[in-house]
């Protein structure tokens, strides 16, 4: 009883300064787009990697069945990734093993998160959700230089 | 005093839900064992067969079917036992069937390969209109056993004028209520989206509407089986040692706020999703932080109800009290393991509710862990537990080879234990859930994981030796000679100082404030969804 108390207080504190904390806010994009139009709208007609600025960059992805395209994306250690994906057909996930970057992607919406590198390697890029047959062959990676 | 071929035929409703639930949890759990095999790679899935479908036949028969056959049938066994009298039966038979053939019709379309969408059957991924058809059929046999219940209730209102509706009728009755208010949502998403679709009536599904119906209920699914099994730790648990009910004020109580805070916190489901506002999913987040007091509650209970009963027996003090429990009867280990295991899901529970550290763990193994180790372990164990209470007071035969039942249970709380900390480990290490085989072309991360999907799979095979002795144990206690066996009452309840509010009674009124919670939590996340410049998606079959 006790011990349930205080964990719920506990919890309740770290969520409540969580919130307060800017930085921790879930992906909750609302921007739409056609799924069927994906390729033809911009940024996603030609997605990829843009610079914005000194160590800034906005990725574009396509999340579809099954493969991320583009499919590896190079950027140097320390560097602030905003991540953009959107799905032409099914839902996806769009995970990046060992950082916070965990989001849904689904077709008719646009999700977006965003990740500092600071060390260097390459990190696994997985689709997270089921999507069909070849849902386990669907995975790309972020190579941080 | 009623007549005893009353309660005969009455058992044999009830014994026709628990064996359908077995089977359901027999069929289901080979999958599972597979499913754990195939991640470990000790074997693979043969091609006409593959993860995928397994997964999907794992999550409905196990999740859906064994579940919700073993709590239609254990409210309406408690519940007519509580309120005795000559009553029509075809109520009671026509849910049965009802939810029977439909159960069949979903597992049907399920393993012919027409619907490998997983029990969470997410839009546009497009599946045979038998399988959303069965499973909205399934729903709607649950709705008659609620029927079922109301009848009861009403007829003792009408019957007992001035008394209190029996302790378990009222927890059947809101577990029930609590039931309905939440499929209407996936009623909704049926009926409406998904089976014009699957039809080909309808082109195109917003997919950001169905998901939230589909969360909507997807969170109070998981209450509807935890009130299951508090069904069975408030009302049966005491009697295997001896002891009453703490409190019927608390445990009313406990079930009403079950009813009114199980709804409106389905949005944590969806913290990783665009399309809904970070405050919407922030205010989910609060309220499901209250559905952690009916638990509290039902925690404090429990431990209250033995260490009075303990006292009566002149035991004294927490060890004391623990070692004199019956742990060599398996109605009662089952429930008590269960019990054990819920700590730990609940604590992981917690932690998934902030997003901070769902963002981690989303839809990682650690999810896979966490519901095993909630309706995998405190439910489903309970359940075969008070099975062991139950059945052979149905058949009139006594229990077949007790210890095995007995083995049953510590060898699941072993085996569930070794794979859901596996499985939690794994999840924190990255690995996906819902995911076959694969090693990611050797990624280090990959490699990470490996080890402890071995453990889960060696979890996973004692869990797959628990339920055979459960099986066989069920089976067996069919062909025991018949006996005299003591009728199926709840404990009694403790005398109390305080007599329980009236107007905890009051399941209809209750019923209308939990709307009105639902409502006022999902109006806005609604609201926003329907007025944004949405596009549908077209269906897909992409298995
Ligand atoms: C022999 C016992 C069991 C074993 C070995 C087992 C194993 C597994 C494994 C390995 C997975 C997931 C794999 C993945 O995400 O790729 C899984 C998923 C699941 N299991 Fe079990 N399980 C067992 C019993 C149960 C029981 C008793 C229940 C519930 C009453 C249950 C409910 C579920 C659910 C809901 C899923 C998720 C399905 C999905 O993601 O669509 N399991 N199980
Ligand atoms: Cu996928
Ligand atoms: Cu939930």
């Amino acid at each position: 009883m006790t011990a349930g108390v205080i964990t719920l207080i506990v919890f309740l504190c770290i969520l409540g300064v969580a919130a307060l904390h800017d930085n921790i806010v879930p992906p909750s994009h609302l921007q739409t787009i056609d799924p069927a139009q994906v390729s033809q709208t911009p940024p996603f007609d030609k997605p990829g990697l843009r610079k914005t600025g000194p160590k800034q960059y906005e990725a574009y992805l396509v999340a579809h069945i099954f493969a991320f395209t583009p499919e590896s994306i190079t950027v140097p250690a320390g560097s602030t990734v905003t991540f953009y994906a959107t799905s032409p057909d099914v839902v996806h996930g769009f995970f990046i093993a060992g950082t916070a970057i965990n989001m849904m992607v689904v077709p008719g919406w646009v999700s977006d998160d965003s990740h500092t590198f600071t060390k260097s390697g390459t990190y696994l890029l997985l689709c997270n959700e089921y999507c069909g047959s070849g849902h386990h062959f669907m995975y790309g990676k972020i190579v941080v230089q | 005093m009623i007549m005893e071929h009353q309660v005969g035929r009455e058992n044999r409703l009830v014994i026709a839900h628990m064996y359908f639930a077995t089977i359901a949890l027999m069929v289901g759990a080979s999958f599972g064992l597979l499913q754990a095999l195939s991640r470990a790679q000790w074997a693979a899935a043969p091609a006409w067969f593959d993860y995928y479908r397994m997964l999907t036949a794992h999550g409905v028969l196990n999740a859906i079917v064994f579940t919700t056959f073993f709590i239609c049938g254990l409210a309406t066994l408690l519940t007519y036992r509580a309120i005795p009298r000559e009553r029509s039966l075809w109520i009671g038979w026509l849910a049965f069937w009802v939810m029977a053939i439909s159960s069949i019709m979903a597992a049907l379309s399920i393993l012919r390969g027409n619907a490998t969408v997983l029990y969470t059957f997410y839009a546009p991924l497009k599946a045979s209109p038998w399988f959303y058809i069965g499973t909205t059929l399934l729903v709607v046999g649950t709705w008659i056993v609620m029927i079922d219940l109301i009848q009861n209730a009403l007829w003792f209102w009408r019957n007992h004028p001035g008394e209190r509706l029996p302790l378990v009728v009222h927890g059947s009755l809101t577990t029930f209520v609590m039931w309905f208010i939440a499929t209407i949502g996936v009623a909704i998403e049926m009926l409406v989206f998904l089976i014009p679709w699957s039809l080909g009536l309808v082109p195109k599904v917003n997919v950001m509407f169905t998901r939230v119906l589909f969360w909507y209920f997807g969170h109070p699914l998981v209450y509807f089986w935890i009130m299951g099994a508090y069904l069975i730790w408030y009302n049966l648990v005491p009697r295997f040692y001896g002891g009453k009910v703490f409190s019927d004020a608390l445990t009313r109580l406990a079930f009403i706020l079950l009813l009114l805070l199980s709804t409106p916190v389905g949005l944590h489901h969806q913290f990783m999703e665009p399309g809904i506002s970070p405050g919407w999913k922030w205010l989910h987040t609060m309220t499901t932080f209250g559905v952690v007091i009916p638990s509290i509650l039902t925690a404090f209970a429990i431990f209250a109800s033995f260490e009075l009963a303990a006292q009566r027996a002149g035991v004294k003090g927490f060890a004391a009290t623990i070692a004199w429990l019956p742990w060599k009867n398996p109605a009662f280990t089952g429930p008590a393991l269960g019990m054990i295991l819920f700590i730990f899901g609940g604590l992981g529970g917690v932690i998934n509710a902030s997003y901070a550290m769902d963002t981690i763990v989303h839809n990682t193994m650690w999810i896979v862990g966490h519901f095993h180790v909630t309706v995998g372990g405190p439910v489903a164990l309970s359940f075969l537990g008070a099975a062991y209470w139950i059945i052979p007071r149905l058949t009139g035969r006594r229990l077949w080879a007790p210890n095995l039942a007995l083995a049953q249970t510590y060898t699941w709380f072993v085996g569930m234990a070794i794979m859901s900390t596996a499985m939690h480990w794994a999840g924190i290490l990255g690995s996906p859930r819902r995911t076959d085989n694969v090693t990611y072309l050797g990624a280090a991360a990959a490699s990470s994981w490996m080890p402890q999907m071995h453990w889960a799979a060696i979890g996973g095979t004692i869990l797959f030796m628990s339920i055979l002795m459960f099986v066989a144990v069920a089976i067996g206690t069919l062909f025991t000679p018949k006996t005299q066996m003591d009728p199926i009452l709840p404990a009694p309840v403790e005398d109390e100082a305080l007599a329980t509010p009236a107007v905890l009674d009051r399941i209809g009124t209750w019923a209308v404030v939990a709307i009105v919670l639902a409502v006022l939590a999902y109006a806005g996340p609604i609201h926003e969804l329907l007025t944004m410049h949405t596009y549908g998606a077209a269906g897909m079959r992409t298995w």
